[in-house]
């Protein structure tokens, strides 16, 4: 059974980067901090710096995301790395050939660290234990998504963001809207609010799509919207897919939004100064209304930019490690 | 063949029997208990001084994986395995490739297993053809090919009315049915218990109430009936209340309990850990004292090892794309010892939840040391320490939650009829 925390080294160091669950507040405010000089590097002339020269990081993604690996691929470029993107979906595993295969042949190609997205919730920690299990402890895993499960990089740049325009986690009331059950978004920015302090964290949605016993990450229940933006300084909105119509999850997109679909209106029932962030992509109508997304209080498209620096802050950490 | 099991412990739950004696056998049963028949010459002695002498262990759920998925496991590995464990009786569960719903499926693997001259392997088959859970198999011709039992093995009945037909054909003729509670629909796609650690990992989640709704429909069918059913896998506190109340009641069920679920909960997960991944998955830590306290008082009738050999490939994938289960059978001693000795249950109640017991649900003359019975006999030693180790183990699957674990119970000698058919010195 694994029980060491399989992403810190033996010295308590960042080898991986799977989840934010565990992760210690000096990890996260280190990655922070590292960040913060990077967001720069992207507006210079030369968007470069030699920090992962000769480097070669391959992006792993058996689930489609053009965002996530784009940012992704940009930090590694602009950490001078050599990047390869693999979408797997349309590749080797639709041949039969199985996950840690793939991951084993890449690895006999000298990739130095991998960028995982995958539908399976564990995907990364297995990728990793692999890893360990075989004797390769130089080789990295970044979790770029794995099933419900986390999505580190995405909680980091959303602490980043928070911070950025908030400062103190330690006096923040943060809610998070939407369908939790199948976030990897919100159960990655839970913990890492919940690490640095974070007194009122927030989970806003129906029964249906808020998990059994997400209280035990330290959040508190709202059904009601209104009741659950009263006061808050952060709202996080969460993209709602369309397939949840389908498994009697929720009646329609329209019945969400009347619910559960920010407009300026709820937006109102936050302190005067909240921020409204969302993951990406939005969709415009269901979970959020166009005035509030591309409103004076959005910080939807910072946070994208901040995502890069993030992205090139935990890379070049976990590869000097 | 004459031998004679010197100087043991015997211990026999069907008769409450628990005393230091010499068992004598001829003819492949039990021919005296103490004192040694006239003119008895033992061919062979087994020197049982410091052991315990125990009737042969009755398994009520262990797949041998054939037909169809000999990558897993193959009968002559299983049945190696099983002796090992002290295992002497089987019931293998019908969810093999083909699933067993033909007779002549049936009649070769008891065939096979008899000429291995092993443990007795007692083929529960198919109550629907295919396990689709639409029309009904043959129950006549399997019971006449040697099933003892008909189940939908891990495949749950989703249509009340085949279950309702299906129960009343089976009271008719006096077939045995065995029936593992879980709604198909609330189950669906589900593969860790519904709660924190689920939600923590992001799993998609099991409810409870996906037992104890199929308990209640299958409970009442029985009331409604009066069809006897054995409840398999009972994994939930509340689905343990239910059959308490039911058997309070008066109801005519049996229930049992795999040997991984008395001692493992969610938390055991981990860090996705694929080797605990079970069907019915491993429940809350309340649900776990739940299911000791219902073996305890008896409302959970037997213990089994639900075995479930795994090959390695299966393991090594992502936690919900793992095949479910683990190897059992060396473990059904040792983990049945290791509960008793925590919940301070002695040792002839305990090992009643693995001989006499399964062996009445079952309905075969087995789990008994008395005279004229058959001379299935474990000799064990229940303080040997050992680890359980891929290289300690027979089964051709080696995976399990408790590799690493030491565990106390080895087994010294397996006999069936009469014959020595596994020795560890």
């Amino acid at each position: 059974m694994i029980s060491r925390n399989p992403q810190l080294n033996a010295e308590g160091k960042l080898t991986h980067l799977l989840t934010l669950e565990g992760l210690p507040a000096s990890v996260i405010t280190d990655i922070l901090d590292t960040a913060h000089p990077f967001v720069s590097v992207g507006e210079r002339e030369v968007k470069k710096v030699p920090l992962l020269r000769g480097k070669a990081i391959f992006n792993l993604f058996f689930e489609n995301s053009t965002r996530t690996r784009t940012t992704f691929e940009i930090a590694a470029k602009r950490l001078s790395a050599d990047v390869i993107n693999l979408n797997i979906g349309a590749s080797s595993t639709s041949k039969g050939e199985t996950l840690l295969d793939t991951v084993d042949n890449l690895v006999a190609m000298n990739a130095d660290m991998f960028v995982v997205r995958h539908s399976q919730s564990g995907a990364a920690h297995l990728i990793a234990s692999h890893l360990a299990a075989t004797g390769r402890p130089h080789v990295h895993v970044v979790n770029a998504g794995d099933g419900r499960h986390a999505h580190p990089s995405q909680g980091l740049l959303d602490l980043y963001t928070i911070r950025h325009y908030k400062r103190d986690f330690r006096a923040l009331s943060v809610a998070i809207v939407g369908d939790v059950l199948h976030s990897r978004v919100a159960r990655s920015l839970i913990h890492g609010l919940a690490t640095l302090g974070t007194p009122d964290i927030r989970v806003i949605g129906p029964a249906t799509i808020l998990p059994t016993g997400i209280e035990a990450l330290g959040v508190r229940r709202f059904h009601d919207m209104r009741a659950g933006l009263a006061g808050c300084d952060v709202v996080v909105m969460l993209r709602l897919q369309s397939e949840r119509m389908r498994g009697a999850l929720l009646p329609s997109t329209g019945e969400f939004f009347k619910h559960y679909g920010l407009t300026a209106e709820k937006l109102a029932l936050a302190n005067p100064d909240a921020i409204v962030m969302h993951p990406g992509p939005m969709n415009r109508g269901v979970e959020i209304d166009s005035p509030v997304a591309d409103g004076a209080r959005s910080v939807i498209l910072p946070q994208v930019t901040f995502g890069i620096a993030v992205r090139m802050a935990v890379m070049s950490i976990i590869a000097g490690n | 063949m004459k031998t004679e099991i010197r100087g043991g412990q015997v211990v026999d739950p069907a008769s409450g029997l628990d005393r230091s004696a010499s068992v004598f056998v001829a003819d492949g049963r039990i021919a005296a208990i103490g004192d040694a028949p006239e003119a008895f010459r033992a061919d062979r002695v087994i020197d049982a001084t410091g052991l315990v002498v125990a009737p042969g262990l009755v398994d009520l759920a262990a797949r041998l994986r054939e037909p169809g998925l000999e990558h897993k496991a193959t009968l002559e590995s299983e049945i190696r395995a099983a002796v090992a464990g002290g295992v002497t009786s089987l019931a293998c569960p019908p969810d093999t490739d083909p699933p067993l719903d033909e007779p002549g499926l049936v009649a070769m693997l008891t065939q096979r297993a008899r000429l291995l001259h092993q443990a007795h392997v007692h083929p529960v088959g198919a109550l629907t053809h295919r396990l689709d859970g639409a029309e009904l198999a043959e129950m006549g011709e399997l019971a006449d090919a040697g099933c003892v039992a008909f189940s939908q093995a891990d495949r749950p009945l989703t249509d009340v009315q085949v279950l309702l037909r299906a129960m009343q054909y089976a009271g008719t003729f006096g077939h045995r049915v065995w029936l593992r509670p879980q709604d198909a629909h609330l189950s669906r796609g589900g593969v860790a218990h519904d709660g924190e650690v689920a939600t923590r990992l992001g799993l998609p989640a099991i409810p409870v109430i996906a037992e104890t709704v199929a308990l209640a429909t299958i409970l009442a069918v029985v009331r409604a009936t009066g069809v006897r059913v054995h409840l398999c896998r009972l994994s939930s506190a509340d689905g343990v209340a239910m059959v308490r109340a039911a058997k309070a009641e008066g109801l005519p069920v049996t229930a049992d309990v795999g040997i991984h679920h008395l001692h493992l909960c969610d938390v055991d997960i981990g860090w996705f850990d694929p080797l605990a991944n079970f069907v019915p998955p491993l429940r809350a830590t309340r649900d776990r004292d739940a299911l000791r306290a219902g073996v305890e008082d008896g409302t959970i009738d037997a213990i089994c090892s639900d075995h479930a050999p795994v090959d390695d490939d299966a393991k090594q994938v992502p936690f919900a794309e793992a095949d479910p289960g683990a190897t059992g059978l060396e473990l059904l001693l040792p983990l049945t010892l290791k509960w008793a000795s925590e919940a301070r249950v002695p040792l002839v109640r305990a090992l009643a939840r693995v001989t006499s017991l399964p062996a009445a649900i079952l309905g075969v003359d087995a789990g008994t040391i008395k005279v004229g019975a058959p001379a299935d006999i474990v000799v064990f030693d229940p303080r040997r320490p050992w680890r359980v180790e891929r290289g300690a183990l027979e089964s051709q699957g080696k995976n399990t939650p408790f590799l690493g674990l030491e565990v106390e119970g080895r087994v010294r000698a397996t006999l069936v009829g009469g014959a020595v058919v596994h020795e560890n010195s």
